[in-house]
């Protein structure tokens, strides 16, 4: 078999879904090990130019890929996702790998426990086969944040992936993995999910256990998917939902058998457009590509309204005073003293802790943090975020009015598709203002998906936002399944990436680490 | 002088509160810990309900309001001993509110009021090895979440007595819940002294100081009223009193200032996004006060009441719940109240003393010391002996009859036996029975214990006097006497 056959072949797997890859797993016609193999040779390919792995870990991937071959084959592993090679974010912790969040700060720290919702996919079966990229401890929309250096976006390489998860959403666009984890505090599942043209869902606060997620925003985030479509999202989701006894804010549901709901049906699905949504600052093709989703929907006999939904522009006001004030004090234990980047030559331990910090935590972790301390202080707290925590409560009863009137609500997910590298690093309050569209659902603590409605005339993917209400994951996924029926699977070329990474790897230093342990 | 308290108590959970560690003391370092209570990154807070039972316990016997949706809050501020870097601790919505403690005054009793309880972590403990090449600091992590209750007193105090009565009457309490030993000296209650004086008759506070480190009652009465001293002082010679946190060193018997309001810490207090509220049910409440075991109030008046107890005797007998369930068991048993409260508080309490032990360390079993005080009303064997076998009880839990059968101290009750010695007595002393003779009637009683003796306690002192009175009055005739002191002796 010549190179360029093998390559062929490695495509076609690549050109599966997770759930169909595990199929052919399933019935033999595939191996664990060679899917596995496959991807590696796509990050190989495409990760120069993409970077969308902090840590890729070759080696165990093919392991895991063998061991799990082998309890497929004895039958102890049935599941749908068995075999099916994944990546994880790098905020989630895996026992003896090492977690970065991204950041300088724990540029060498290997946790002993790994996240739940990591664990629960290890037992469905999945092979990991690294870390993702990520914004530093989550805090950004670009991934450009990253101590890593930033990822680039399958589809354009000049353009950012979108973030927080943006290393994951890049990953599943550029076919790297088949489905990826990814973490969303403010959008920042859904809104890389639309920027790289993949289905991300952000499920209802409570559903996957936060155990293992290093936090950022610990009443706002939660751990979803990221896959190539509805189906991908719905099996990876009802493989994590999970009650947890290790996470308090974990809740035990019911009916979580979410690839049962798919079906292509949204006959009389009431769905409502909130018009404060689709206002100026909403690039018009963005703007038509939704209304345009919103029409196909309702010519499948769903009932489409506009409404009006109030508080956009204070959520995100409400939405960073509760973000950073949990974080300022979420990232209160990286001090240098126990794990982590410790300063040199301090004599007193206050000047120690403050200069880590300084030394580990990057310009947009600093500046959250001091928002964050700010915002709690003594006469402040009121003012700030009790009263942030107001308009939290005014947010949810909107949605919860909105929510007796229809069964899902369709939106943007940002305002543009995915902006040039660089633009927004520029301004932060400008790049704050994108997430007005995502951060009311994690104020309200509901579901929300992120799914691809087109593509703008400069190529790059259009994605919509559904919300839905408490856990009515099975609702978004029916919706999102019938839209799906209706609209052509776009792939990003990835021939360019290849092209682009080989002329980049000469430029630009890559700051990838195969092994990070030792 | 007008004194607050804040007592902290740590509570005596199997586990932490926030994890499954154990909390049991004194194990080598950084043994007892977990990625939860060293605060490692994406690690959660699952809150221990036993501490809530605790505290809802506690709570309810300091006739406190409780909290039906209290939630915890974070308490930020950087120091190695605090993994996180943030406690979590109760502001906002503690569990308990507005109760209050009745104490003993000169002036009889009074009230003190408890602005609040809550609930909230330790943290770990730091260790500055100075001696260490490049002198450093080490962490032990083992007491990072253990749980503690913090109790916040109104300042209704007046004096260090009145501190002490409060911390007494709350170390009794805490005894009776079973929710802690509240031994200040070992740390497991540390209460610190916020202190202010104002002129006679004033109605406004002064500004108050809090001092830190009170590590006995000794502590507080020295350091209140050095403090209240030196505040006077400061007044007097027109200067202000300080708001500041003070530290009392015992050694030196002075204290010295830790940190001032401008630079007190803010520590930026919000509720804690990882625990969700706490709810608490009429059912959880109900469940709590049917489990509270009987608090000393009641056991005193049924001691009174049941077993006919003087009042002192009760009060003595409950000041620890240990040495009242050894009471209420060994009645059961079938022991006489009054007996066996005489013996648990003189004998009892002397060995506690001596053996400087604690009530519940005592080994005496129930069954064994009614077992005992029937022996010594039956005069089996006679009051020396059963101390000596209470003791072995108390110290060994020893059986008193196998102990009695062992060291042979069954009193002798065989008259021709005891006749015996009590004439080897009188020829031995032949001085002393002249004396009684000659109307000296005390010599009586000398004899009397110099048969005791002869016998090694194994006698009944009653039927031995009885014997000897008997002998000297009686039954000499004078031949005998004069056999016995010579020709002459009688005319």
């Amino acid at each position: 078999m010549g190179e360029q056959d093998r390559k062929g072949e490695a495509m076609d797997v690549l050109d599966l879904t997770a759930v169909e890859l595990g199929r052919q797993i399933k019935a033999g016609q595939v191996s664990a090990v060679e899917a596995a193999k496959a991807a590696l040779l796509q990050i190989e390919a495409t990760e120069a130019c993409c970077h969308a792995f902090i840590q890729v870990d070759r080696e165990g991937a093919l392991k895991q890929a063998e061991e799990v071959q082998c309890r497929i084959e004895d039958g102890s592993l049935t599941g749908p996702l068995a075999g099916v090679p994944m990546a994880v974010k790098d905020n989630l912790c895996i026992k003896d790998q090492w977690t970065t969040c991204g950041s300088k700060m724990l540029s060498d720290f290997h946790p002993s426990y790994t996240a739940t919702a990591v664990e629960c996919l290890k037992q469905a079966g999945a092979v990991i086969l690294g870390k993702t990229n990520m914004d530093e401890f989550a805090m950004g929309s670009t991934t450009e944040t990253s101590a890593f250096g930033p990822t680039r976006n399958p589809w354009n390489v000049d353009h950012v992936p979108g973030g927080s998860s943006g290393g994951s959403s890049a990953a599943v666009s550029a076919a790297m993995c088949f489905y990826a984890l990814g973490t969303d505090t403010g959008g920042s599942i859904r809104q890389p999910s639309a920027f790289c043209g993949v289905t991300g869902i952000k499920p209802t606060y409570g559903t996957v256990s936060r155990y293992g997620l290093v936090a950022y925003g610990s009443s706002l985030e939660q751990i979803g998917p990221i896959a190539r479509d509805i189906r991908d999202c719905a099996a990876v989701l009802e493989a994590m939902a999970v009650w947890d006894v290790r996470d308090s804010t974990s809740v035990r549901r019911k009916e979580v058998d979410f690839t049962q709901a798919l079906s292509a049906d949204v006959r009389g699905l009431r769905i409502g457009l909130p018009r404060e949504y689709f206002d100026g600052e909403l690039d018009p093709e963005t703007d038509s590509a939704i209304r345009y989703a919103a029409r196909a929907l309702e010519g499948s006999g769903a009932v489409v309204e506009e409404f009006s939904f109030p508080l956009v522009e204070e959520a995100v006001l409400a939405y960073y005073v509760i973000a950073c004030a949990q974080a300022s004090s979420n990232l209160a234990r990286f001090d240098g003293v126990k794990y982590g980047h410790r300063a040199e030559g301090c004599q007193k331990l206050h000047s120690m802790i403050k200069k880590s910090r300084t030394e580990g935590f990057g310009e947009e972790v600093r500046r959250r943090i001091m928002l964050g301390t700010f915002v709690l202080s003594s006469g402040y707290y009121d003012a700030y975020y009790l009263k942030a925590l107001q308009i939290k409560t005014l947010v949810s009863q909107a949605f919860a009015r909105a929510f007796e009137r229809f069964d899902i609500l369709l939106t943007p997910v940002a305002p543009t598709a995915a902006p040039e590298i660089g633009k927004f690093l520029e301004n932060p309050i400008r790049m704050y203002s994108q997430d007005k569209y995502t951060v009311s659902v994690n104020l309200a603590g509901l579901p929300a998906l992120a799914l691809p409605c087109g593509t703008n005339r400069r190529g790059l993917p259009v994605g919509m936002q559904m919300i839905g209400n408490y856990f009515q994951e099975k609702t978004l996924f029916r919706a999102g399944y019938s839209f799906e029926r209706m609209r052509d699977y776009r792939k990003p070329d990835i021939g360019e990436v290849i092209r682009k990474g080989k002329s980049y790897s000469k430029g630009v230093k890559m700051a990838t680490v195969e092994k990070g342990k030792g | 002088m007008v004194i607050g308290l804040e007592v902290h108590v740590e509570l005596a959970t199997k586990t932490k509160i926030f994890c499954g560690c154990s909390t049991a003391f004194g194990q080598a370092p950084n043994t007892q810990i977990c990625p939860v209570c060293t605060g490692m990154p994406g690690t959660l807070p699952v809150l221990n309900k036993k501490v809530v039972d605790d505290a809802l316990a506690v709570g309810l016997a300091l006739h406190c309001q409780i909290n039906r949706h209290c939630h915890f809050d974070r308490k930020n501020y950087f120091y190695p001993d605090n993994p996180q870097n943030y406690q979590i601790s109760q502001l906002y919505a503690p569990i308990c509110r507005d109760g209050f403690v009745e104490i003993e005054t000169e002036e009889g009793k009074k009230k003190i009021r408890i602005h609040e309880l809550h609930m909230e972590e330790d943290a770990g403990k730091l260790i500055h090895d100075e001696d260490a090449a490049g002198a450093c600091s080490l962490v032990d992590y083992n007491r990072s979440g253990v749980p503690l209750l913090e109790i916040v007193t109104e300042p209704d105090i007046r004096s260090a007595g009145e501190a002490v009565a409060f911390l007494e009457k709350l170390r009794v309490i805490l005894l009776y819940l079973g929710v802690s030993d509240g031994k200040l000296q070992e740390g497991s209650m540390r209460a610190d002294v916020n202190l202010s004086v104002r002129e006679a008759g004033s109605k406004t506070l002064g500004t108050r100081t809090e001092m830190k480190n009170l590590n006995s009652f000794k502590a507080i009465i020295r350091a209140a009223a050095k403090e209240k001293k030196r505040q006077v002082d400061l007044l007097e010679a027109g200067k202000p009193v300080v708001l500041e946190t003070r530290r009392w060193d015992d050694g030196l018997g002075t204290s010295y200032p830790m940190r001032s309001k401008e630079d007190a810490r803010d520590y930026r207090y919000f509720p804690e996004p990882d625990l969700p509220p706490l709810e608490i049910s009429d059912a959880w409440i109900e469940r709590i006060q049917k489990a509270q075991s009987e608090m000393r109030e009641e056991k005193v008046a049924r001691y009174e009441r049941e077993f006919g107890l003087p009042a002192y005797d009760a009060l003595l007998l409950t000041e620890s719940p240990a040495m009242a369930r050894l009471f209420e068991e060994t009645i059961a048993a079938r022991g006489q109240p009054k007996a066996v409260s005489n013996w648990l508080m003189v004998e009892g309490m002397r060995l506690l003393k001596e053996q400087k032990m604690e009530p519940e360390q005592m080994m005496l079993s129930p069954v064994h010391l009614a077992g005992l005080i029937t022996m010594l009303e039956k005069k089996e064997i006679n009051r020396t002996a059963a101390r000596e076998v209470f003791e072995q009880m108390v110290l060994y839990q020893v059986e008193p009859q196998a102990y009695i059968e062992e060291k042979g101290l069954r009193t002798v009750w065989d008259e021709n036996a005891l006749q015996m010695v009590i004439e080897q007595v009188f020829a031995a002393n032949p001085q002393s029975v002249q004396d009684y003779l000659g109307g000296k009637e005390r010599a009586a009683g000398f004899l009397v214990g110099q048969v005791m003796r002869a016998m090694k306690g194994k006698a009944d002192p009653e039927k031995v006097n009885c014997l000897v009175k008997e002998r000297l009055q009686g039954a000499f005739g004078i031949p005998e006497l004069n056999r016995l002191f010579g020709d002459g002796l009688i005319k």
